[in-house]
């Protein structure tokens, strides 16, 4: 993303977005030198509420609620974006393959998606993970490969205008190969408009791999991970314990500040038609 | 119009078959042995072949497929591998509190959505489409089980209105389900509600930049007429597809639901198969789940193929 003239000063919702976002991501870098406690540490009594020593009381173990917070940045941001990352890579590869490659390859890659898409995406989820079982690995690659079908259709449909332009015409006329075509022409015009599906597919990551570690099934103790904060002491809300609204919160506000961040580049790039934000 | 109905029906059966195929391949034919994943790392290598024979590993992957299949179809979808019951007996129960629920904030969530989504659009701009909208996309950006938390610490832990545990059984009386159910489903609701009045807000606002309405306005009629007689006969094709893909999140939304309340459903269920790797479970409620997706749609295109006039007049 480049500083040019086209960008508008932010608005007020896209400043505290930010604000919110930079003190989640130095949060997720310097955990160790923030946090008062350590991320395994058993440090008190079990569910104490929160304290001058426990801002936000101790968990089902004793371990401090703000350290584990701190610490969970780490993980459930950084497994988040490296889904959303390898995603694009397959889902913009793939899409402006099926755009520049001919009819039968995009029929058969669109044919494909269509159908991983016709089984919902948890549902998907789950059945893999089951059988791989979840470990970091397999958790990022069944993420990332499940949402880049998502991002296909996007890409598809932006680079699928852009290969009928002229200049890609010179280029095929002057004999450059698919490839070339594809990295040089094609994808730097394409990008711009996928910039803030950048931002939704992140959030919807986000919220997955949350989901899944809420379930049991993404990231694994003892890691912290906001979504297994909530699972861990889910319980303990019966008894009027708000533990697990904590890291639920952190879930939320992070989600809320990339949307109104992307609310703001939206407002500057016209978004593309068939880019929706399905869930 | 038959035919097209006809067509989207069998592309409709068409689809099943292919997720049938997805659902077995991701299951047993990707790599990753499936008797090593069930047995966890400890297995002895004699344990492992005694298992996969009783799993019938040993037989190609299409001849197994296509027993699973008729035996689906012939309602027999397996015993459990942890509790040797049938799946069929466990899920048929759970499937209907499932629906329950479903149903349940269904009928609270698109009424609701509908009105709110068309008022949110006549109002474009005015401070009850800024409200809904802050408040929708606030509700689409935090994960379900925050919502369902608040709601049971504030009406379960403080309040004491409802169960924050939803423990349903049979002999239960209607009225008694409903008061036990009442915070999922409201967790649901709100959760649908936002999504559906967000894409109904949209939909009628495309409809209202069109030629023809701009045509009804200067023709000088007022507003509502405009909206009522013109506007929404022709939102009702992308409002049914908004009904329909809301419905089919409905049920994808009930999984994380239902494990935050202890509800006995299909999505629980699931869940626990996945802990404790019971293949036939997973299979029958990634097929039921699955099932209802591609029904769902489709009876989404056929609705919206007999409501748009262009279709319902030709042939």
């Amino acid at each position: 993303m480049t500083n040019n003239n086209s960008f508008r000063n932010p608005t007020l919702s896209a400043e505290i977005g930010m604000v919110i976002l930079a003190v989640f991501i130095i949060c997720a870098i310097f955990a160790p030198f923030i946090a008062p406690f350590g991320e395994a540490e058993s440090v008190g009594k079990t569910w104490l509420g929160p304290s001058s020593k426990f801002w936000l009381g101790t968990d089902n173990i004793g371990r401090d609620m703000l350290s584990r917070v701190i610490y969970g940045a780490r993980m459930t941001l950084g497994v988040a974006a490296i889904c959303t990352c390898l995603s694009f890579l397959i889902g913009v590869t793939m899409g402006l393959l099926a755009a520049v490659a001919g009819k039968i390859v995009d029929q058969v890659l669109s044919r494909f998606v269509d159908l991983m898409l016709s089984i919902p995406i948890l549902v998907f989820a789950l059945m893999i993970l089951s059988m791989f079982g979840s470990s970091l690995l397999t958790l990022i690659i069944t993420i990332g490969v499940l949402d880049s079908f998502r991002v296909f259709r996007l890409a598809r449909s932006i680079a699928v205008n852009v290969v009928v332009t002229e200049f890609v015409e010179v280029a095929r006329l002057r004999g450059e190969g698919l490839w070339w075509i594809m990295r040089h022409e094609v994808l730097p015009n394409s990008l711009p408009p996928m910039i803030a599906e950048l931002g939704l597919r992140f959030c919807f990551n986000f919220l997955f791999v949350a989901s899944l570690s809420f379930l049991g099934l993404g990231i694994q103790p003892p890691f912290a991970d906001w979504g297994g904060m909530v699972r861990e002491s889910g319980r303990a809300i019966s008894f009027g314990i708000p533990a697990p609204l904590w890291p639920a919160l952190a879930i939320g506000l992070t989600t809320i500040s990339v949307n109104m961040i992307v609310d703001w580049i939206l407002s500057i790039n016209a978004r593309p038609s068939g880019a929706s934000a399905e869930m | 119009m038959l035919r097209l109905i006809l067509t989207r029906i069998f592309l409709g059966c068409l689809t099943l078959f292919a997720v049938t195929i997805l659902i077995f391949a991701a299951t047993e034919i990707l790599p990753g042995d499936v008797a090593s994943a069930i047995l966890g790392q400890g297995a002895t290598p004699e344990t492992l072949a005694a298992f996969r024979i009783e799993l019938g590993l040993n037989r190609p992957a299409y001849v197994r497929y296509f027993e699973w299949l008729s035996n689906a179809l012939q309602g027999d979808l397996g015993t459990a591998l942890t509790n040797k019951r049938e799946v069929l007996a466990t899920i048929t129960p759970r499937l209907i509190n499932t629906l329950f629920l479903a149903g349940y904030a269904a009928v609270i969530a698109v009424p609701i959505a509908i009105f709110l989504g068309i008022v949110a659009a006549i109002n474009e701009g005015k401070w009850i489409d800024r409200a809904a909208n802050i408040v929708s996309l606030g509700a689409i950006s935090v994960p379900e089980f925050f919502i369902a938390y608040i709601l049971i610490f504030v009406f379960a832990t403080n309040l004491g209105w409802f169960p924050s545990l939803s423990t349903v059984y049979s002999d239960m009386g209607f009225w008694q389900k409903i008061h036990v159910v009442a915070l999922p489903s409201i967790t649901l609701t709100m959760l649908v509600t936002a999504h559906m009045l967000r894409m109904t807000r949209a939909s009628v606002l495309a409809i209202m930049s069109q030629p023809y309405i701009e045509m009804a306005f200067l023709k000088g009629l007022p507003r509502n007429q405009v909206i009522l007689h013109h506007a929404l006969p022709n939102a009702a094709a992308p409002i049914i597809s908004v009904i329909a893909l809301n419905l089919a999140y409905l049920i994808v939304g009930v999984v994380v639901i239902e494990v935050v309340f202890v509800y006995p459903g299909v999505g629980q269920y699931m869940v626990d198969g996945v802990s404790k790797r019971d293949l036939p479970v997973i299979q029958a409620c990634a097929l039921v789940f699955g099932g209802a997706f591609v029904l769902l749609n489709t009876v989404a295109d056929i609705l919206i193929i007999m409501v748009n006039p262009l279709l319902r007049n030709s042939r």
